[in-house]
């Protein structure tokens, strides 16, 4: 006879609306991250590898 | 027989319920205007050209590491914060949002906003940014806050180096205006903070913070309030007669410092009951307006400097 899984986390509706509120957030963040850093890579051309100090 | 009887135990674990808008507030984002307005009169009156991609990376990198200052702060504070009317709705201590996930928060941004500005500006400006961070989170949250009355006046460095970091991120240097500019904050952040204190004096002594009103008394904190008055329009119209700012600021420095003066003296005055009250929070909010009036004056001179080619 097969055994019955148990449930685990059931999250409830709120619990995951703010998830996947904050799931978005952290995409947006990362996104504008690499947007930010594609920009200054073409902003500075070859100069993107002379660090001054 | 045992004496364990056998029980189940359920170990639910806790599932954050925490929106977006709490890690906003984390990052306290009234200070965090401020900074950016005083960052971005910092990268204005730098010298030289600034590719708009860069400056608003640094300012980015600068309001983001303000921010995260912001969470590690209600992190170590979420005691205390609980325990003062105007904090204890902060995410930590309501409830919202554990001291475990604002401090990861905190730390994930100082990480993040220190190394883009190092990698992408440059590491003057990222190592001035970790200062800062360290300066407000270790300096005066964890150490200067709860040990001496003189808290706010040391610890004020750290609001008053986001112009530094953005002169800086601009010139890859250190000059004598951005040293104004963090003199200008720091000595007006003990009038500020102290009319503040005066009005709040309960909250501060319900939890054991040693502000000044509370270890010294109200009417020694009313004559430091004065003295540091005093020395903030000086060194804030100092600028002008220097040469490093134009008689357009000076000017203005003065007839916004003698605003502050007079608030300073009512507060000095008046001692009891509602006018002392009225006359601290007076100072507090028109002390808010001096600091961005006068640096939008600044900010509005170097428009005008760069726009009147165009009309003239």
């Amino acid at each position: 006879m097969d055994k019955e899984k148990p449930p685990g986390i059931v999250l409830t509706e709120a619990q995951k609306k703010r998830q996947r509120e904050r799931s978005i957030a952290i995409a947006l963040a990362l996104g504008v991250l690499v947007v930010l850093f594609f920009a200054v890579t073409i902003v500075k051309g070859s100069g993107v590898l002379v660090r001054p100090m | 027989m045992s004496i364990v009887e056998n029980h189940t135990l359920t170990l639910t674990p806790r599932i954050s319920e925490a929106g977006v808008a709490d890690y906003i507030a984390l990052l306290k984002p009234r200070v965090m205007s401020l900074v950016i307005f005083t960052a971005l009169v910092g990268l204005m009156i730098a010298p030289g050209h600034f590719h708009p991609v860069l400056a608003f990376t640094s300012i980015l990198c600068i309001a983001v590491g303000a921010g995260a200052s912001g969470a590690l702060n209600m992190w170590y504070d979420a005691d205390i914060d609980a325990l003062m009317s105007r904090t204890a709705k902060r995410p930590v201590p309501a409830g919202r949002v554990t001291p475990q996930e604002a401090l990861a928060f905190g730390l994930i941004l100082s990480f993040f906003s220190v190394m883009t500005l190092g990698i992408l500006v440059n590491w003057v400006a990222g190592g001035l940014l970790a200062f800062t961070i360290f300066f407000y989170a270790v300096v005066y949250t964890m150490w200067l806050k709860r040990f001496t009355a003189q808290n706010i006046v040391i610890g004020g460095a750290a609001g008053a180096l986001p112009p530094v970091v953005a002169w800086a991120a601009a010139t890859g240097s250190l000059a004598v205006e951005p040293i104004l500019l963090f003199l200008i904050i720091f000595f007006w952040t003990p009038p500020h903070f102290w009319a503040l204190a005066l009005f709040r004096t309960d909250d501060y002594a319900r939890a054991n913070v040693p502000m000044l009103p509370v270890v010294a008394g109200a009417n020694a904190t009313r004559l430091q309030i004065l003295l540091y008055t005093v020395v903030l329009v000086a060194i804030a119209a100092a600028p002008w007669p220097l040469g490093y700012f134009d008689a357009a600021y000076g000017i203005s420095s003065l007839a916004l410092g003698a605003g502050m003066l007079w608030l300073a003296i009512k507060v000095y005055r008046n001692r009891e009951d509602a006018p002392a009250l009225r006359a601290a929070r007076q100072l507090f909010g028109f002390s808010i307006l001096y600091l961005f009036a006068l640096f939008a004056i600044l900010l509005l001179e170097v428009v005008v400097k760069a726009a009147a080619p165009l009309f003239w």
